[in-house]
């Protein structure tokens, strides 16, 4: 019988009786990461990695039951033996590994291939069956290497300082924006948003090196901002707190910036195509490493990417989700 | 090549004129002298000879990519550029080029003499020696069709700041008939060759929209009103013996209107008309669709000039004798217009626009409600002491539309849209009802806010029915009302109609899905217009 199913509640482990990444209140949920998309309110216990614990507390609350495991370390649960790996997607976010008489199955979450340096670097994991994402699913997705996108950012951020243009970097709270502080380290004075320093703090106390931020607040003087550069999520790229900036240069980091009408649509002044997810070759490779018989796409280009590893020679199957809510998965800003 | 990347990706990293502007100035101070004739052709669509085929290029990249090509045709309809796809799927380049712009050009230029394999070669090792943005400039370069968001306007006012040259000139001269390769930068901002060029025309005038009422104009007895006209707009000039007729598109039309030609004869030299080519029947403008039929055409039947005789309505007068006669008034240019085509022996062919006369505003909008039944979209209403300006000038023409036709429908297909809005689902097609069935008259693309454009999306996520390749069926239950300019019959469509110019006027979240018109509704339009 196979390792997990897909149901209206989310994928089933019915051997182990949990569910990972449930979109509907579980007994319990086995969780790859903190986003919105991936973990919801309401399940009597959560099981995820310590890291993530930091995120599910700032998210959804203090009072919750929440177990954590660390990576590379098993658990069992009903005989069937838990275990996580990194998806090197954001801080914390791990693949599950689920191992019951032989059989192996490997559910990743969100997943990219590329170490970012501050998320633990994606490792492999060999297995029968393997659940992927495929936000990014279609060959026109080939990031660069991050050290040229962070010269690409530095470049413009120099530029607007030439300029006297307050540098605003629109990045999603959880992933990107701990990547930017970490990549443009020693490059200016950094203003977070409160959803962003909130994260940077309770990782700060779980002990993940990250650079000094100041949370942005109203005594802070517009010409300090300027000289700085400011990080603020989606939610405020077209608020008017950025307007009144002094002369407010907006640069959104996404893997949708890749294309032009991606760059034009978001109508900021500079798009970087900066992904937490997999590109193209990155989960071609990924699958491959896997060595998988059957392979499971969810959320993304789910038809297109299947449809390809099928005539590549790799059993594949796209599985309706409710995920791919979370910013850059969804094309759209909310 | 990489000054002009550098140029391409400022132009597309700010969505102000004034950054553009600045932009394209700096790029003409610093770039190489042999590429900016070849520039500024390629921004104002002058097209060389594609040297490659689409279809070629496009199999040589999925080639060279090792992708099937129905994932490129995936790819390309989420990218929504296939130059732009191109350059994305391709493997990364393993050598660097720093060859300037204008030897590319030339290079693909002379790929025209060459043989596929020697086409293949060059396109090939020219792909393999670029980064992404590069090829996909390079790949713009073999389309001959670069559309960045730079008007013709803006890069003549940046050409005129650059080289202190006044914009009317520069416009003028841009507009001229020049090859980049045989005219330097300073020739081509000078203007000399226009001035040795029968053909050229002056670039014309454009009006606003007009969009409250008329009022606010003033006092009516300072402005002319005139029908506006839907066909193509076009400038007739006469010089040196020699009859050249242009299409606003740029475009030389001559010989597409051999009921025109006769002015060959009877125009005087040095004479410019600008005006509207209209499909006239005794005395009668027929409806755009019926001039239409006749366009574009390598040899007009003899049918079709019958059933669509051409005529041109002239609404001004742009040179005399020689002479330029853009910066007199309209009431003096008209005065000679009307004496110039008095004078013509052929009569009833090109005749002045008619001037609509009115007394006060109240009665000009009586008389525009009119406006249809003489196949006319509105008034155009000009300031009798207006110049002749080069492109729009606010505040001396408008254009006075009449409001367009409106039909309520339900939304039953989406498509993922390209361009701007790619990945989201922004092409839709409506239907009405018809009995129990719902029956498609509309595509459209255009009408939403962002924000409702991802309202609508979100409802197509939620609530599809089907799939067709990137086509959702949705459920039927989203109401917009389409506008459109006209009606006509059709048998390619299952209706029996076509909409013309259909596009979204708002979406009404008021209407449920069982209150939307009917094709019999439609059917009646129809019949009462033809
Ligand atoms: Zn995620
Ligand atoms: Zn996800």
């Amino acid at each position: 019988m196979a390792l997990i199913s897909f149901t209206n509640k989310g994928i089933y482990c019915r051997q182990g009786g949990f569910y990972i990444d449930p979109w509907q209140p579980v007994d319990l949920a086995v969780t790859t990461h903190g986003h919105s998309d991936h973990v919801r309110w309401g399940n009597k216990a959560y099981l995820c990695h310590e890291l993530t614990r930091s995120v599910i507390e700032q998210r959804l609350g203090e009072d919750l039951h929440i177990e954590t495991l660390p990576y590379n370390k098993a658990v069992g649960i009903n005989g069937v033996k838990v275990s996580f790996f990194p998806a090197g997607h954001v801080i914390g976010s791990a693949q599950v590994r689920l191992e019951y008489k032989g059989e192996v199955c490997v559910v990743s979450g969100d997943y990219k291939t590329e170490d970012d340096g501050v998320s633990t670097a994606f490792e492999p994991v060999k297995c029968h069956t393997f659940v992927s994402e495929s936000t990014f699913g279609l060959p026109i997705y080939k990031w660069q290497p991050q050290h040229v996108i962070m010269d690409n950012i530095r470049d413009w951020i120099s530029r607007n300082r030439d300029q006297q243009k307050t540098s605003v970097l629109i990045a999603y709270s959880l992933g990107k924006a701990q990547r930017l502080i970490s990549g443009l380290s020693g490059y200016g004075e950094f203003y977070t948003h409160a959803s962003i320093e909130n994260l940077n703090r309770r990782f700060r106390n779980a002990g993940v090196m990250l650079p000094e931020t100041t949370m942005i607040n109203p005594e802070i003087k517009k010409e300090a901002l300027q000289q700085g550069i400011v990080i603020v999520p989606p939610a405020l790229a077209d608020s008017r707190w950025i307007k009144n900036l002094i002369q407010p240069a907006t640069g959104i980091c996404s893997g949708w910036m890749q294309v032009r009408a991606g760059r034009r649509w978001r109508s900021a002044d500079a798009g970087f195509a900066l992904s937490d997810h997999a590109d193209w070759p990155g989960l071609l490779g990924a699958i491959r490493a896997t060595e998988a018989e059957q392979v499971y796409v969810t959320h993304g280009y789910t038809s297109v990417f299947s449809r390809y590893l099928n005539e590549s020679g790799i059993k594949a199957q796209e599985v309706k989700t409710r995920y791919g809510q979370e910013e850059e998965e969804q094309e759209v800003l909310p | 090549m990489k000054r002009f990347t550098q140029l391409i990706r400022e132009l597309e990293t700010s969505n102000k004129t004034n950054d553009k502007i600045a932009a394209l100035i700096s790029y003409f101070t610093e770039a190489a002298d042999p590429d900016k004739p070849y520039v500024i052709a390629m921004f104002t669509g002058k097209r060389p000879r594609r040297p490659v085929n689409t279809a070629l290029i496009r199999l040589w990249a999925t080639e060279l990519a090792r992708i099937p090509d129905w994932l490129f045709a995936e790819s390309y309809h989420s990218v929504g550029d296939l130059s732009e796809t191109i350059a994305l799927v391709l493997p990364p380049p393993t050598r660097l080029s720093n060859r300037p712009l204008h030897e590319w050009i030339q290079d693909l230029q002379a790929l025209h003499l060459q043989t596929e394999a020697e086409k293949k070669q060059f396109i090939l090792s020219a792909w393999d020696s670029l980064d992404t943005q590069e090829r996909f400039i390079f790949n713009k370069l073999i389309s001959g069709n670069f559309r960045i968001g730079v008007s013709a306007k803006m890069l003549v006012n940046a050409l005129a700041r650059q080289s202190g040259t006044e914009s009317s000139k520069i416009m003028h001269s841009i507009m001229g008939k020049w090859e980049p390769s045989a005219i330097n930068f300073a020739e081509l901002t000078s203007g000399a060759h226009v001035n040795t060029d029968n053909s050229w025309p002056y670039p014309f005038c454009l009006a606003y929209a007009l969009e409250n009422a008329p009022e606010a104009l003033g006092s009516p007895g300072e402005w002319q009103a005139e029908w506006k006209w839907d066909g193509i707009r076009g400038q007739i000039i006469k010089r040196n013996g020699e009859l050249f007729i242009w299409s606003r598109g740029e475009e030389l039309v001559t010989a597409q209107f051999p009921e025109l030609h006769f002015l060959a004869a009877e125009l005087p030299d040095g004479t410019v008309l600008d005006g509207e080519i209209l499909s006239i029947k005794d005395g009668n403008v027929q409806a755009f669709s019926i001039l239409q039929q006749r366009l574009n055409r390598k040899t007009i039947s003899k049918a079709q000039l019958l059933s669509a005789p051409v005529g041109f309505y002239s609404y001004d007068l742009l040179e005399y004798a020689g002479a330029d006669l853009r910066s007199e008034t309209l009431t003096y240019r008209r005065s000679v217009l009307e004496q110039v085509t008095g004078q013509l022996k052929t009569k009833g062919i090109v005749i002045p626009s008619p001037v609509v006369a009115f007394g006060n505003w109240e009665e000009l909008a009586m008389l525009r409600e009119s406006a249809r039944q003489l196949n006319s979209e509105g008034i155009m209403l000009k300031k009798l002491d207006s110049l002749y300006h080069a492109g729009r000038n606010r505040g001396d023409w408008w254009k006075w539309k009449i409001n367009p036709y409106t039909v309520d429908t339900v939304m039953i297909y989406a498509q993922k849209g390209s361009g701007r809005r790619a990945g989201y689902y922004t092409d839709y097609t409506f239907a009405v009802r018809d009995g129990d069935q719902l029956i498609t008259v509309a595509k459209a693309y255009s009408g939403l806010t962002d924000k409702e454009i991802k309202e609508v999306n979100s409802f197509v996520l939620k609530n599809a029915v089907e799939k067709f390749g990137p086509v959702r069926t949705v459920k039927p239950e989203l109401v917009f009302e389409i506008a459109f300019e006209g009606i006509a019959e059709s048998k390619r469509h299952k209706a029996g109609l076509a909409l013309r110019f259909p596009r979204i006027a708002r979406w009404r979240k008021d209407k449920k899905a069982d209150e939307i018109n009917t094709l019999d509704d439609l059917r009646q339009l129809l019949h009462s217009t033809l």
